[in-house]
């Protein structure tokens, strides 16, 4: 048996009606122990914010556990959440405050370094399309990762967070581009 | 990938299934017609990613979203919404026709004069005091959803000259896997802008289209209360391209 599958449609302009959550950009409260937020900005081909984006995250808890019953492994961390959901303000800012996500078994072999997955909905786009944040700091996990090894190498910083330029411990950034010239690598999933 | 590569992937002794994306389903994201693609649609081709753990789980989203007003749209203010009442259900299936259970459901739409709640919505329409536009609901353990709301009227857009949109709601759905997400419209039967909407038409196959357009279903439908219609909303089966590669090699 096969269905033919619901096709997709833009969020539209509107979608602060529906989707924000008052606690959505918080995975976890931020007075978590190990708590880290990544803001950036959304922006489109001018370079010029993406005010009516919504940006989501999804990941692994600390540990590269997922308390999920499709996880083989078992396990999970009760009660992370491991979702983020964050609109963009006028400035095409988002933020999201979580804890690291842990290494993962990868497909085929090999692991995973720590990643984020993130699908980006904004008016404009037809379908959301997905990239993954890592983490600067993780440079021989990223080496061995075998999805950032897929990406040309003069495109594998568009997928790296990085600390905030003189913030505090455990601010990242992490700007999305949409388009042109500094395109972000987008994953087909 | 082949049928066979995609059957099960997994690390060592682990394995697990795939959520494979058919071709030719969803719009491309360079659609011209629709302006705002322009400086949007990412210009480069995405890179094929294998689905690792992270994209065969998801989050489960539950009954802590919601509650059972959520659901109904036109008893959450001091009076009714004006507007056309109605009932709308259907079921959430996978593509290999499994059902969807306890999967959040959220919609969001325009007011039955074509007007959002939405500081943005300029359009000179009214405003109603007793409608939001925005409801959630949790599938049933058949991957039943049901909400009750208002015919939400058609809009004028600033895309083209003259440019209207269908009527529509617009729908969030998960799944159980990051792979399953889907945010879309459903549209009303025989609407006769459809033909001039670029976002309906950016669905390349015509049939595809007849997916987001509801059903009046007089056994929905409430005796001398509400018109009733039903939606069946389909995400991505498990191996589908492993069940089957006709799809695949079209």
């Amino acid at each position: 048996m096969s269905l033919g599958l619901t096709p997709s449609q833009t969020v539209g302009p509107f979608q602060s009606i529906g989707l924000p959550w008052p606690d959505g950009p918080e995975v976890v409260d931020p007075a978590t122990e190990g708590a880290i937020t990544i803001t950036g900005r959304v922006l489109d081909g001018a370079s010029e914010p993406v005010p009516d984006a919504l940006v989501e995250t999804w990941q692994s808890a600390p540990d590269g556990s997922f308390a999920h019953p499709d996880d083989p492994r078992g396990g999970g961390v009760p009660g992370f959440r491991g979702f983020g959901r964050s609109a963009t303000d006028a400035r095409g800012r988002y933020r999201i405050v979580t804890l690291r996500p842990g290494a993962l078994p990868a497909p085929g072999g090999g692991t995973e370094a720590p990643h984020l997955d993130v699908t980006v909905l904004a008016r404009g786009l037809l379908d959301r399309v997905v990239t993954r944040i890592y983490f600067a700091a993780e440079e021989a996990a990223n080496a061995a990762d075998p999805v950032l090894a897929t990406v040309p190498a003069a495109r594998r910083r568009t997928l790296i967070a990085t600390p905030e330029p003189g913030g505090e411990a455990g601010r990242f950034r992490f700007d999305i581009r949409l388009q042109d010239p500094q395109e972000t690598v987008f994953f087909d999933v | 990938m082949s049928p066979a590569e995609s059957a099960a992937t997994g690390s060592g002794d682990l394995h697990w299934a795939s959520y494979e994306r058919p071709a030719g389903v969803h719009p491309p994201l360079n659609s011209p017609e629709y302006r705002s693609t322009l400086l949007r649609a990412p210009k480069r081709p995405a890179i094929r990613l294998p689905h690792g753990l992270t994209e065969v789980t998801g989050p489960l989203l539950g009954a802590e979203r919601v509650s059972a007003a959520d659901a109904d749209l036109t008893t959450r203010h001091a009076g009714e919404p004006l507007g056309e009442r109605m009932i709308l259900t259907g079921r959430v299936l996978d593509s290999d026709g499994r059902p969807v259970p306890d999967t959040l459901v959220e919609i969001w739409q325009a007011n039955a004069s074509g007007r959002y709640a939405h500081r943005a919505d300029d359009h000179p329409a009214p405003l109603d005091p007793n409608f939001d536009g925005a409801g959630r609901c949790l599938t049933d353990s058949r991957g039943r959803y049901q909400f009750v709301t208002i015919k939400p009227g058609a809009y004028p857009w600033r895309n083209h000259l003259n440019a209207w949109r269908p009527q529509h709601i617009h729908f969030s759905l998960f799944g159980r896997a990051f792979t399953q997400r889907l945010v879309t419209q459903m549209y009303f039967p025989g609407d006769p802008l459809f033909a001039q909407d670029p976002i309906f038409n950016s669905i390349p196959d015509p049939r595809a289209r007849q997916r987001l357009i509801c059903a009046l279903d007089m056994n929905v439908t409430q005796p001398d209360w509400a018109l009733g219609y039903q939606w069946d909303i389909v995400l991505r089966g498990r191996d589908a391209t492993a069940l089957e590669p006709a799809e695949e090699h079209r």
